[in-house]
């Protein structure tokens, strides 16, 4: 405070003005998308009742006799699905962290970091494609299905879009830990393998924890890409079958909703259930980051 | 007092631009938003030749276009259905302007080349799920359709005697992912309208009726829906209305009615 009162020159305020509105722009936008659902979202809900929406489980809303709007098919399939992707890509992610960081010979480490760069570069939607035009003929042949659009074509391609940040984060968490713990770890005869697994992992567990629930947000977000693997019929979940998740629900239905229908703000309702479970994680997430903190102090 | 001035003038010059366009005149047309693409080239190609109509849509769907052209609310309804029976009582005057006929496709491999109106519909409500039964390999089925709210998929329901009740084994957000889907899948059965249609994909006969420009136009393939307008007897049409109409009807909009993909009658 003293600091800028001493040199409170018009070009200081000026700036200082400058960067206060751009920080702002952020919460406005945070504040507007959030308010703008909950007003869209709230109506169908209304209309249908909270129950019928969130645990019924036919998706049926341009019926011309009895529409339904139950999501539940969606919201389990979004569930099971970042559960699975979180269970193959994790562990997968977690070893990946580890030889990186600890167990690679420098040049071989150098090589696969940028490549793993390279795979949080791709859009969404090339993830999307190659899964389309490579796995889902594959899954069709070799499980002697009707069409290979599946959750588990789903679940496979999340696994690997999730990968990358999963692995920063955790060679992060793991580079961060104290040179002295895996000295010491050493020095009492642990060979290297079991000190990375015994003493480096343990030590950085909420890092990794943090790896793990930001794999997860981006998992229940991800639309494009499962819109083209998944198949968006709204079955209940099962792995061989077609889903649809709470994203790709959205997607696939806004084009044609006829504005102001029942089926359109539903869509909406759906963001906004959504939204909430983005939100649940983010908490969960900075939870995890401070328990992270409190930890190294 | 020279910028006071200029902007005067740019308020003046604003606001009886503002008066003249409150003058122009304003044709309303309400339903079927399958009809979305047909009204706005024929919006667009009308505004060309006569500048002081403003034609508005809005999608609401045939049933409800039908009901407000007869409650006065629009000037003229639009229906991708047949008018009922009821309809014309009260009033509804038809005015085909165009047809859209609906492929069967499947994948290119599949020998299968002609179903029956009944075993499509035991196809797509999920009784017959192996193409054996259809003359074909032993395969499974994989019925690919569009998401509901989907226009083309309402009339392919309907015209199959199966509204709501299909069992898809994928649904898509638009024709080309359909066709291209079915392109790539050797169980595949879809359905599209045919003008979007290409040659990765085979068309089937229906009830032994192949699905061209012609069997459509002359009403022998079953798999069609109109684009129709919808009048008031009852009310006398306002001019720019009556214009438009015209218009819709005319040998000029033609083109640009198959430009949207539907076929003329």
């Amino acid at each position: 405070m003293n600091r800028s009162r001493t040199r409170s020159s018009p070009s200081e305020l000026a700036m200082r003005t400058l960067l206060f509105i751009c920080a702002l722009t952020a919460v406005i936008f945070v504040l507007l998308i959030t308010v703008y659902l909950i007003l869209s979202g709230l109506p169908a809900i209304q209309e249908i009742g909270l129950f019928n929406f969130l645990f019924g489980d036919i998706w049926q809303p341009t019926s011309s006799t009895d529409p339904k709007f139950g999501i539940l098919p969606m919201i389990l399939t979004s569930i099971y699905g970042a559960a699975a992707a979180i269970v193959i890509g994790v562990p997968i992610g977690i070893f990946t962290a580890i030889f990186l960081a600890k167990a690679a010979p420098p040049k071989l480490a150098a090589l696969i970091r940028p490549m793993i760069g390279l795979l949080a570069g791709i859009p969404s939607v090339v993830y999307g494609l190659v899964g389309m035009c490579v796995l889902v003929p594959c899954l069709r042949k070799w499980l002697d299905l009707p069409a290979g659009d599946s959750l588990l074509a789903a679940v496979i391609v999340l696994a690997v879009m999730i990968l990358p940040s999963v692995i920063s984060v955790s060679e992060t968490a793991l580079e961060a830990v104290p040179k002295e713990y895996e000295e010491a770890s050493l020095a009492l005869g642990a060979t290297e393998l079991e000190t990375y697994f015994r003493v480096t992992a343990p030590a950085a567990k909420s890092g990794i924890a943090a790896a793990a629930a930001l794999g997860t947000g981006r998992a229940i977000g991800e639309a494009m890409a499962i819109l083209m693997v998944a198949g968006n019929v709204a079955n209940m979940p099962s792995l061989l079958k077609s889903v649809r998740f709470l994203t790709t629900g959205i997607a696939i239905e806004m084009n044609y909703a006829a504005p102001g229908s029942l089926q359109r703000q539903a869509l909406f309702s759906i963001g906004l259930v959504l939204f909430l479970f983005i939100m649940l994680i983010n908490i969960l997430l900075s939870i995890v980051l401070k328990a992270d903190k409190g930890d190294n102090l | 007092m020279k910028r006071l001035l200029m902007s005067c003038a740019v308020c003046i010059l604003f606001l009886t631009a503002c008066g003249s366009t409150a003058d122009t005149a304003v044709v309303n047309t309400e339903g079927s938003t399958s009809m979305a693409d047909i009204i706005a080239v024929l919006q667009e190609s009308f505004h060309t030749e006569d500048t002081s109509i403003t034609v508005n849509f809005s999608g609401t769907g045939s049933g409800a276009g039908i009901e407000s052209v007869l409650t006065g609310t629009c000037d003229i309804g639009l229906s991708s259905r047949p008018v009922r029976p009821a309809e014309l009582q009260r009033g509804a005057a038809v005015h085909i302007i165009a047809l859209d006929g609906i492929a069967l496709i499947v994948n290119l491999s599949n020998p299968v080349t002609d179903l029956t109106i009944p075993q499509i519909a035991s196809v797509f409500t999920g009784q017959i799920t192996n193409w054996k039964t259809l003359g074909g390999p032993d395969a499974p089925i994989a019925v690919y359709g569009r998401e509901a709210g989907s226009g083309t998929r309402t009339a392919f329901e309907e015209l199959i005697g199966a509204a709501d009740n299909c069992l898809y084994t994928n649904e898509y957000g638009s024709t080309g992912d359909v066709t291209g889907n079915v392109s790539t899948n050797p169980n595949a059965i879809g359905y599209a309208s045919l003008a979007s249609v290409n040659d990765t994909v085979s068309i089937l006969k229906v009830n032994g009726i192949a699905c061209t420009e012609r069997t459509i136009q002359n009403g022998a393939y079953s798999l069609q829906r109109p684009f129709i307008m919808v009048t008031n007897q009852n009310t006398v049409l306002s001019k720019p209305s009556q214009a438009f109409l015209d218009y819709a009807l005319s040998q000029e909009a033609a083109p640009y009615l198959s430009l949207a993909g539907a076929i003329p009658p």
